[in-house]
């Protein structure tokens, strides 16, 4: 249909057509320096030695691997890393778990109050973090929660905006199928876990890496129950290590590089997933 | 709630009725911990901000609406809270509308080409799923003034003109983060950065939903670019852009990985230039321990963010979740 639309144009327009595109091209490219510009000076300049770092050559001249070796053998990098990898891990299972058991619940199962417990789960999305750090923290401290994995990751083990997102999934799904299944004499739980859930495989991949990803950024809860040097995660730790480091900004270079290429890993192999994530936040509400 | 499901069969009574139970059964855990770590800490904050702070509960000693008139006086005095509110004022103008227009042109530049597409979204979205305490640092460096890039550029520059003959085009060191005056702005900046890809790739979605004849349609009929930008996107992509403004009201309001780590000596800017409320709040509470007020002044932000998205509701008559 396009291509009908653009014969019909004459050569005029065709002409300034294209001439809008490179425009966008150059335009984009631009924005694409601004936007990549900060990780490229950093990653280089984590392999740059000290002295080159106040040289201001935007290409290492010697190229060296000692900044990440002290990031890593200095400092507890290694732990923290183990730290943010246990909190996220633990997370992420529950998240799929629960978020989606409930969005099942709420859209393929009637019962009495279905519309007022969602009403409920989505109204503390209303409640900013700062209003519940302060209870979180006298609940950990008296429970014993403070410098431990769960007290770490229980804030985030059942999102409601994962359930809001599950319950647009499951909405989708035909309700023939469930019946279907319910005659065949499949247990309830037996139609969630094997008729439901492979069916919403495509949700689950963007809840999962999008919170994955969420909780490996998490900062200012982890900064405020993670007490001892080795419970903190990688944005803590490396928070104070910046700190400590003072001006020695090659080793910080280094260590920001660590804690982002996990990060930058999963998004580059699940592009697609995460974007598609965002997207249903946006477009399908 | 309407329960108008089944005929009065007993048959199908019971039916209904073991679906209602095995719902109730696969809720419990997910409504316990909604209940305990989400509910229950909003009544306790907004409880703790009318007793003094004791470890021990018993020892907590009611004293009313205090905080909240130190928190006027504060306030009135022009002191830190004053500050971080006038900050949250300037960041959502800056922010929010820096990221959302940013966010809108460059979408519609990304949706006009056919090349490399995927690359230049990869790259605009880099930024968002990084993390923000190590976004801050690279900034923090960037913006130093005497072993900054920027500054170096600018001195590049500066050099560059006066060797033409046009010292007048000439631009000197900034302060950046240590002025009082460009701090705000330069954390406002990193933020939008930072941001931009979200609401890029939200806008991309939008516009993918816009159909294609209807451009063509204005084309034919003589509507140049901006027109059709301005008279057919905008208004069709308005249902998206009140999701992106709410959105992102809301996580500026919110602002404190960025602002916490982009000074090393002092969190929240020379003069408190870019403090924000939730760094007031970790201060109040966790360097200081006044529990007790840094409660109260969560209860404000609840109540400031209630409202907005109360009026952003209203406004739009449409149902936004997010």
């Amino acid at each position: 249909m396009a291509s009908q639309a653009h014969r019909a144009q004459n050569g005029r327009r065709r002409f300034r057509f294209d001439f809008g595109r490179l425009a966008a091209y150059v335009l984009l490219a631009v924005g694409s320096v601004v936007m990549a510009f900060p990780f490229l000076w950093m990653v280089l300049s984590a392999f740059k030695p000290l002295k080159e770092i106040f040289r201001f050559n935007f290409w290492p001249q010697v190229w060296t691997l000692v900044n990440f070796q002290d990031v890593l053998l200095r400092t507890q990098f290694p732990r923290w890393f183990l730290n943010s990898l246990i909190v996220a891990g633990i997370s992420t299972v529950s998240v799929l778990f629960f978020a989606s058991l409930v969005g099942y619940t709420l859209t393929r199962l009637r019962f009495p109050g279905r519309n007022l417990i969602f009403i409920l789960i989505l109204s503390t999305l209303m409640i900013p973090t700062e209003m519940l750090v302060i209870p979180w923290y006298v609940m950990s401290t008296e429970y014993g929660w403070v410098n431990t994995f769960w007290g770490i990751a229980f804030p985030g083990l059942i999102p409601a905006f994962g359930v809001f997102l599950m319950r647009q999934f499951f909405e989708s799904l035909p309700r023939d199928l469930f019946d279907a299944g319910r005659v065949d004499g499949v247990s309830e739980f037996g139609l969630f876990w094997r008729v439901g859930l492979p069916l919403v495989g495509p949700g689950l991949a963007a809840l999962g890496i999008f919170n994955f990803v969420g909780n490996w950024n998490a900062y200012l809860w982890p900064l405020i129950v993670a007490k001892s040097p080795s419970m903190r995660t990688i944005p803590v730790g490396v928070a104070f290590f910046s700190g400590e480091a003072g001006t020695e900004w090659n080793l910080i270079m280094a260590a920001a590089a660590l804690a982002i290429i996990p990060v930058l890993l999963v998004f580059f192999i699940f592009q697609r997933q995460i974007i598609e994530g965002v997207v249903l936040t946006g477009v399908k509400g | 709630m309407r329960s108008s499901y089944g005929a009065p069969r007993r048959r199908r009574l019971s039916l209904a009725r073991r679906e209602a139970l095995w719902a109730y059964a696969f809720l419990l855990v997910p409504l316990a911990f909604f209940l305990f770590f989400r509910l229950w800490p909003a009544v306790q904050s907004l409880k703790l901000s009318f007793f003094t702070w004791h470890v021990d509960p018993e020892q907590r000693t009611f004293i009313g609406l205090q905080y909240y008139r130190e928190m006027y006086a504060n306030f009135a005095a022009k002191g830190d809270l004053f500050k971080a509110l006038r900050n949250m004022l300037y960041y959502f103008l800056l922010v929010v509308f820096g990221q959302v227009g940013i966010g809108i042109f460059s979408a519609v530049l990304l949706n006009s080409i056919t090349w490399f597409k995927g690359l230049f979204r990869a790259i605009y979205f880099a930024p968002y799923v990084t993390p923000a305490a190590a976004v801050a640092w690279v900034w923090g460096w960037m913006y130093s003034v005497n072993f900054g890039i920027f500054n170096k550029f600018l001195s590049d520059w500066s050099d560059f003109v006066t060797n033409l003959g046009l010292p007048w085009l000439a631009i000197d060191p900034q302060p950046f983060l240590t002025s009082p005056k460009q701090a705000l702005i330069a954390v406002a900046a990193v933020v939008i950065w930072q941001q931009l890809g979200f609401q890029v790739v939200i806008f991309l979605a939008g516009l993918q939903g816009i159909p294609r004849p209807m451009q063509e349609a204005a084309a034919i009929d003589g509507a140049n670019g901006w027109q059709r930008f301005w008279h057919i996107t905008i208004p069709l992509l308005n249902p998206v852009i009140v999701f992106s403004l709410i959105i992102s009201t809301i996580s500026t309001l919110q602002m404190f990985d960025q602002v916490q780590n982009i000074n090393f000596t002092d969190q929240g800017g020379p003069l408190g230039s870019t403090l924000t409320i939730a760094l007031y709040m970790y201060e109040q509470a966790f360097q200081k321990f006044r529990i007790g007020y840094a409660a109260a002044v969560t209860v404000l932000l609840f109540a400031i963010i209630l409202v907005i998205t109360l009026v952003q509701l209203k406004v739009t008559q449409r149902k936004v979740e997010y």
